[in-house]
């Protein structure tokens, strides 16, 4: 299954190789990878997606954790709460002028911009979550993609919790609140 | 009275000296301020740091690139530099100091080679979560990235094999990064730490602060288990009909043995330990089964196999621990308590993980487990006179012979005229085995040994870092004639120390632990393990100034042992041991570990495993 995970980690020079490093040390794959700094220019945020079984995901999750420039990590996959990801691309298609208004309209229908023109091509860009990026991408292969660039995913949760907050709660079902009161035994 | 004490004069007198006092403090500790305020260069910050960090010793070898920190040193007499003859053997020899002692061992090198030589030890320390400081030389940060004479990219080198490593940049941050190191490098799961230092960061000038602590919001680490998973696993206990713990080398660096005798006592579990963990319980106590795994003995494996409930502590399920995986403790519960989160659940799938140091998991399950008293005596009699009989069926064991040496028989005597009291570094292959299964060891930091990597060429510089910790043990390196050679050139560091090691080569003239496989699982065809062109080893030992000794009879051996323990250098003895002995136990490679290979039971045997359980 396909995992979406959030890394916060220090601004800090060859932390993105040592995150590499680990993946490719212990046979992870990585299917896309985004990095930026935060609104803390000591932190940056690396957004990963990877392909793998629980166990191997609780795996990578904990090799990160283990390694001392990671400050957060969040599986928002398998964490508690909606999440929203996004991607975004740079379409190069080739564009006839018997083909450009029908180009024109599939880029409008999701709500992508034509960024550049030339005689023979259009580019497109567009941002919105995979099966969106992928879509766009089917229905514009007939006229022939010249040249795609394609951003990892980033990711974000829902709601007001932020991922630099300390581990998030989980929210206490009515009922459960004595049972920690026991383990005090 | 009462006036007297408000008398306002005598008030001020008393005002006066202490205001005097505080102003002689404040001004002492003005000077010390002046002092640390006042711009050292970075060498100096290197080794007023090391200072700071208690560091009596440290091994290394000079370079272009660290030339002012050899030169600085000059001046830091409190800090011993040992000079030794390759890279590779400071670091093991840090790793030596590391594992006796429990401190953090520093080595220092150079640029370049100096820096790739030392990374086979970064990896073996990195494997065995063994404490280490390793400072390497760097180019100039201007000239890094521009094949300059000497460079080598070390951080990316040892990226993954570290437990950290840091390039520093600034003479400014020089400090504080050494402070970070030494915290890694010791706490959580301990491990090696890499700082690169960069010529002109050891040649710049800083105001020098030794930060006390450092804060890294991005390194936490749990030391005390959970209380509700403790619980589950208390809960677990009493259940369990046939319980075995199964000790790693988690206990040897927690100090947490005493606990875990504790334990075993309280609730009558018996003890199997792994090869980092041998010492942490001690061998002749009635519960213990001996080391398991690929050349574990039969009581161990078998209770294994047989438990209703496998207690992990501080270990990781290695591969040559459990055998195939799904064969392993098949019918077990699992409890898991370690300090690294991601080794539990890596290899199979445990039902009680706690995540803790394993010295205070122990103490706070003692408690608990004391609570319910004798609760052990309704269930455990059967379980620990099955693992009895495992252990009478097959005790390790190995036929004596009048002719040719037997190399357990050597490290036999080793134990009794040591009294078990001695420290014991290993090389990596047969001896290594042999010495596991046949010296008992009693007390934790007695054995060094290279476990996870196997690197051959370890014992002899970690024999060294111990000595020089404990100066007035004795400590041996337990060798074969193949490791040995690996490092043979460290004999020079412990004739120009005078440190008295002592070398016992069981030499088979062959590289015994490949051949064995050859023999066993490859129709007995010897591929390149043939070691018959060889130096001679006592002479070998002569010509670096050490004392050499050989033994070729059986009859040779004690006397051999204690002449070689009556001279007060270091001694080199050469035994020609039977070259068609093996190690049995043996599980063949993706097997389950109770498919044993055994010895076949002869007429004069050694018992060694002595299982008396207390009923």
């Amino acid at each position: 299954m396909k995992n979406t995970i959030s890394i916060l980690v220090e601004n800090k020079p060859g932390v993105l190789a040592r995150i590499a490093a680990m993946f490719s040390a212990r046979a992870y794959n990585i299917d896309s990878l985004a990095v930026a700094e935060t609104m803390d220019p000591t932190v940056s945020r690396i957004t990963c997606t990877a392909v793998g079984d629980k166990l191997e995901i609780e795996q990578i999750m904990k090799q990160l954790r283990k390694l001392i420039d990671v400050i957060r990590v969040i599986n928002f996959t398998t964490a508690n709460g909606d999440f929203i990801t996004r991607e975004m691309a740079l379409i190069k298609v080739n564009a006839q002028a018997k083909n450009r208004v029908e180009i024109m309209r599939t880029s409008d229908i999701f709500r992508a911009k034509i960024v550049d023109v030339s005689h023979e091509s259009l580019t497109v860009e567009v941002t919105g979550d995979e099966n969106k990026m992928n879509a766009i991408l089917e229905l514009l292969k007939p006229f022939g993609i010249l040249e795609i660039a394609r951003t990892g995913q980033v990711a974000i949760s829902r709601g007001s919790k932020r991922l630099i907050d300390r581990q998030q709660v989980p929210i206490k079902k009515p009922g459960r609140a004595k049972k920690p009161q026991q383990n005090k035994h | 009275m009462f006036k007297q004490d408000l008398d306002p004069s005598a008030l001020t007198d008393c005002r006066k000296t202490i205001l005097s006092s505080e102003k002689r403090l404040s001004h002492r500790s003005s000077i010390v301020r002046e002092a640390e305020m006042k711009k050292l260069t970075g060498a100096q910050i290197v080794w007023e740091s090391l200072v700071r960090e208690g560091v009596k010793f440290i091994f290394g070898f000079p370079g272009g690139a660290v030339i002012n920190l050899y030169d600085e040193l000059m001046n830091y007499p409190q800090i011993k530099h040992i000079l030794v003859r390759h890279e590779q053997g400071a670091i093991h020899a840090a790793d030596g100091y590391a594992r006796s002692t429990g401190k953090t061992g520093v080595c220092l090198v150079t640029s370049g080679p100096g820096a790739t030589n030392v990374v086979t030890g970064v990896t073996t320390a990195f494997m065995d979560s063994i404490p280490i400081v390793i400072l390497t030389g760097q180019v100039a940060t201007n000239q890094i990235g521009n094949d300059a004479f000497q460079e080598a990219d070390i951080i990316g080198i040892t990226r993954t094999c570290s437990k950290h490593n840091y390039l520093v940049k600034n003479t400014t941050d020089l400090a504080g990064t050494i402070r970070e190191a030494f915290q890694i490098a010791s706490t959580g799961r301990p491990g090696p730490v890499l700082v690169d230092l960069p010529k002109d960061v050891i040649t710049g000038e800083s105001p020098f602060n030794y930060p006390a602590k450092v804060q890294l919001r991005g390194y936490t680490t749990v030391t005390n288990g959970h209380p509700g998973q403790v619980k589950l696993a208390i809960r677990e206990i009493l259940k369990a009909k046939r319980p075995v713990i199964y000790a790693g080398g988690g206990i040897i660096n927690s100090g947490g043995h005493k606990e875990l005798a504790e334990l075993a006592e309280i609730a009558r579990i018996p003890v199997t330990l792994t090869l980092l963990g041998l010492g942490g319980f001690p061998a002749n106590h009635p519960l213990f089964l001996g080391m398991l795994g690929m050349h574990g003995t039969y009581a161990a494996n078998m209770a294994i196999t047989n438990c209703d409930l496998l207690i992990a502590i501080g270990s990781r399920f290695d591969d040559r621990v459990t055998g195939k995986v799904e064969a392993f403790a098949p019918s077990a519960r699992i409890i898991h308590i370690d300090i690294d989160p991601s080794s539990i659940s890596k290899n199979l799938t445990v039902d009680v993980p706690i995540v803790g140091d394993a010295k205070n998991v122990l103490s706070r399950m003692i408690e608990r487990l004391k609570e319910h008293g004798d609760f052990w005596k309704a269930t455990r009699g059967p379980w620990l006179k099955e693992v009895g009989r495992f252990a009478e069926e097959h005790p390790v064991h190995y036929e004596l012979s009048d002719d040719v040496i037997k190399p357990q028989f050597v490290i036999e005597q080793i134990h009794q005229l040591t009294k078990g009291q001695a420290i014991i570094a290993t090389e990596v292959g047969q001896n290594q085995m042999w010495t596991a299964q046949f010296y008992q060891f009693t007390q934790p930091r007695t054995l060094l040994s290279s476990g996870g990597l196997g690197t051959m060429g370890y014992g002899l510089p970690a024999a060294i870092g111990a000595q020089l910790a404990f100066p007035d043990r004795i400590v041996f390196d337990i060798a074969g004639e193949g490791s040995f050679q690996m490092n043979v050139q460290e004999l020079a560091t412990a004739v120009q120390y005078q440190l008295p090691v002592k070398v016992a080569i069981l030499n088979n003239q062959s590289l015994g632990m490949v051949r064995q496989w050859q023999e066993l699982f490859f129709d007995k065809r010897y591929s390149e393990t043939s070691l018959a062109s060889q130096p001679d080893f006592a002479k070998l030992a002569e010509a670096y100034g050490a004392a050499g000794l050989r033994a070729d009879h059986p009859e040779e051996v004690v006397p051999c042992l204690e002449k070689a323990l009556s001279i007060q250098g270091p001694v080199v003895i050469d035994f020609h041991v039977d070259p068609e002995e093996k190690v049995f136990p043996m599980v063949p490679a993706g097997h389950g570990i109770d498919q044993m290979i055994l010895a076949k039971p002869r007429k004069r045997i050694r018992k060694v495993v002595p299982l008396t359980f207390p009923s």
